[in-house]
Formats: structure tokens, C-alpha cells, sequence
């Protein structure tokens, strides 16, 4: 039997759950002789080679590259996990959500301190290769079908392995309490 | 020394004070069940619905309804379990809680009753509702992205002529907690330390304080809610008399 194929994305993350993936420390050698690895941050094959069988998404959607990106996931993936806060609820940059996009671009760009100098012509970024803000940031599940969930920001090493292992072997996924916490 | 009377929750025995609340009686008797709203030595209102109870096959408060004699009452069964899981799903999504970024993260009983039941994600789609940070009084912030309206503060902190600090203001799904202005100006360090914790949630947090416990040392990092409850019904057979 062929080893079933993992790949990874981070979207409006801080790549904090990819470094708590790399916490799991020397049983990454245990996890590359069952699974391997494609579309991914950590082998950097930035798009997909083959159907996948695991994909894991970290960071929620708030432009419409996330949102091309996630499809793309879903396309090319069987099982879908969010992995961490973001991805789960949208994250802290959820915390957005309440104020209008304009107020946040302008903020951003022409009202705030670090904005002054290097802007003079006062232009928000509007050059058409780059993605369209999304109204608000939204959680992974409102946007496509995710499977399972992996709370923790970031979800601790050990909830990544036990979850990757009990895909991989079809065993039942343990949940102690100490793994399950959204911060 | 007041009359006794016997009732049993989930077929355990158990012993109550004529008139005391079964929540009350439970937790005395060792046995927890989950609410938020509720809190010792404090009316109760029953409004987060947690402990809600099944007593002849009807859904009950406990927190409001009295024990009576040889009541049977189920409490752990997957019917209410289920139920309560999903009234902590429906305060996730209809607040804004943003746990990693959070002071009371750690030490927060809705997050803590999230991970007793082990949600990974809440069935309903978030609101995101748009919600006031108030941080014009000297020694609090209040944060309403984060309050479940529980009413524990308008309760429980009062100054000494009974009058409340807090209340509720606008109605039904816009109803707000603020602050008396005038009474938070003379609020004192003890009572402002009183008025957080007495907050289930980051809703009332103290200036000036932040984020002062260490990840792993908090109240819930290692210990699950409702996990350190000791009976204090000594000798079960011995204080009724038949």
C-alpha cells in the first residue's frame, strides 16, 4: 500500500500551527516514513503534484486568494482537518470583523504612524494582482466542508501527532484534557 | 439544626436542607453539575440554563428548584449533556471570544466548560456581532464582546446599601451590561478585584492587571471544571432520621 499524502497550507495565519507541527521534534522522522508529504510549507511544493489524502489548513479566510486556496484544498484533498483558532473561528484576525473594511485600509495605509512616511501619494494597494480583501474573516468550515477540527492556538504538538496517527492507523483519536485548549 | 431531607441524583443518594436549591445540595453532596450563572451565597437567576436537570421527566433549573423529598433527579445523561453542549457552543458564537488573545483565558468557566466537554468547534456560524469595549471607569474595563449576560455582577456586587454597581441596559438580543459611573468612580481595589472574579468570563477585567499567570499555572490548564468538589455530607445513613 502506498503512504497516504499529507499536505499543508497556511492562509490568514501567523504560521504558528505549522511550528507546533515541527514540535512534535525527532517523531517528524516516524511521521516522513508513513506519510508523505505534498503541497506544502514544509517541503515547499507550492502546488498540488497528486490527490491528496489529508489536508491540513491553518489560518482562517480573509482575502480571496485564502479562498481560492481552500477550494483548491478541498478539490485535491479527501479528508480536510482546521488546524488552530484561526482556521477553526477566524483567529485574532477575526478581531477585525467589527470595524469597516475602509476604516481597517485606512488605518493601514494612510492614518496610521507607520503609514505617514513611504505613502506620500496616499494610495491604498489596488494593483490587480493582488487579492481582494474579504468583507470580514471567516472561519474555515463557512467557506468549504472541513472534517475534523484541531483546537489550540496553536494546538499542542501532541493533539497534531495523535490526530495524524489515528488517520493514519484508523484507530480511534484520544482526546486527554490537556490537549484540548484554545489557547 | 434544619430538617434534612433525602433525594437522590443520578441514583446516587444524596441528603439536602429543607428548601435548599438542588444545584446547592449537589455540590455539597460532591456531586457537580455544570452552570455559569450561578454562584454561592448569590440569588439565583437561572438564565445560562447549564444545570438544567430532569426531574419526572421534565427539564428544571436546579439552581431554582427546590429539593423535595425522595426527588429523583437525572443529571448525566447524554440528553442533557448534549443540550448543555450545545448552550456553550451558542455562547461561542454569539459573542465574540477570541481565547488567545483573552486575560481571563485559563481561568475562564465558559472556556473551561468548553474543554470539560470537549468542544472542537461549535455547530452554529458565528456571529460576530459588533460590541463596545467601556473602559471610561477608573478601575475596570468592561468588554461586552466576551459577556454571556449571566447577571452574576449586577448580583453579587452592591455597595452597602444594597445598591448594584452594574446593570443591564437596551433589551432582549441588544442588552448590555454597564457600570453606575458614579459608584465606579469610588469603586475600591478589593471590590474591583471582587467584581472580576465574580465575572465567569473576560467581561470585567481590572486596569492595570493584564495577563499575570503563567500558561499552566491558571485555574483550568491541567484541572477540568467541577473536578475539585468534595462532599460535605459526612455520613449519608446517619442524618436523616426515618
Amino acid at each position: 500500500m502506498s503512504k497516504p499524502v499529507v499536505a499543508t497550507t497556511s492562509l490568514s495565519g501567523c504560521f504558528g500551527c505549522h511550528m507546533s507541527l515541527l514540535d512534535i521534534d525527532e517523531r517528524i522522522l516516524d511521521l516522513i516514513d508513513v506519510v508523505e508529504f505534498n503541497k506544502s510549507p514544509i517541503d515547499d511544493i507550492k502546488e498540488f503534484t497528486k490527490q491528496c489524502d489529508i489536508g491540513i489548513i491553518e489560518g482562517g479566510c480573509c482575502n480571496s486568494e485564502n479562498v481560492h486556496v481552500l477550494k483548491d484544498f478541498r478539490k485535491n484533498c479527501k479528508i480536510l482537518i482546521s488546524l488552530g483558532e484561526c482556521a477553526i473561528m477566524g483567529g485574532l484576525p477575526a478581531l477585525r470583523n467589527g470595524i469597516p473594511i475602509k476604516e481597517c485600509l485606512d488605518e493601514a495605509y494612510l492614518n496610521g504612524p507607520t503609514a505617514q512616511i513611504g505613502n506620500e501619494e496616499q494610495i491604498l494597494p489596488n494593483d490587480e494582482e493582488l487579492p481582494m480583501i474579504l468583507d470580514k474573516v471567516y472561519p474555515c468550515h463557512e467557506v468549504v466542508k472541513i472534517d475534523y477540527y484541531l483546537p489550540g492556538c496553536p494546538p499542542r504538538a501532541d493533539l497534531i501527532w495523535d490526530a495524524l496517527v489515528a488517520l493514519v492507523t484508523g484507530n480511534e483519536l484520544k482526546l486527554p484534557y490537556e490537549v484540548v485548549k484554545f489557547d | 439544626m434544619s430538617e434534612k431531607i433525602k433525594f437522590t441524583i443520578d441514583g446516587k443518594e444524596c441528603i439536602a436542607k429543607k428548601g435548599q436549591y438542588i444545584l446547592e445540595a449537589a455540590l455539597e453532596n460532591g456531586i457537580y453539575i455544570p452552570f455559569l450563572c450561578n454562584m454561592k451565597g448569590v440569588k439565583p437567576a437561572g438564565s445560562c440554563r447549564l444545570c438544567n436537570v430532569k426531574i419526572n421527566g421534565r427539564n428544571m433549573t436546579a439552581c431554582t428548584t427546590p429539593v423535595a423529598a425522595g426527588m429523583e433527579v437525572e443529571s448525566e445523561i447524554p440528553e442533557l449533556q448534549e443540550l448543555r453542549l450545545s448552550i456553550i457552543e451558542m455562547l461561542f458564537v454569539e459573542g465574540n471570544h477570541f481565547c488567545p488573545s483573552c486575560e481571563k483565558s485559563g481561568n475562564c468557566e465558559l472556556q473551561a466548560l468548553a474543554y470539560k466537554f470537549q468542544m472542537l468547534v461549535p455547530r452554529f456560524p458565528y456571529e460576530f456581532p459588533i460590541k463596545e469595549v467601556d473602559a471610561s471607569s477608573p478601575k475596570l474595563y468592561i468588554d461586552r464582546n466576551r459577556c454571556i449576560k449571566c447577571k452574576r455582577c449586577i448580583r453579587n456586587i452592591k455597595d452597602e446599601n444594597g445598591k448594584s454597581y452594574f446593570a443591564f441596559y437596551k433589551r432582549a438580543h441588544d442588552v448590555e451590561i454597564c457600570l453606575d459611573k458614579e459608584l465606579a468612580a469610588t469603586m475600591s481595589d478589593e471590590l474591583a478585584q471582587k467584581a472580576m472574579d465574580t465575572c465567569p468570563v473576560g467581561a470585567i477585567l481590572r486596569k492595570e492587571k493584564g495577563f499575570d499567570q503563567p500558561i499552566g499555572t491558571r485555574k483550568f490548564d491541567k484541572q477540568a471544571i467541577g473536578t475539585d468538589i468534595i462532599s460535605v455530607v459526612e455520613n449519608i445513613n446517619m442524618e436523616v432520621k426515618e
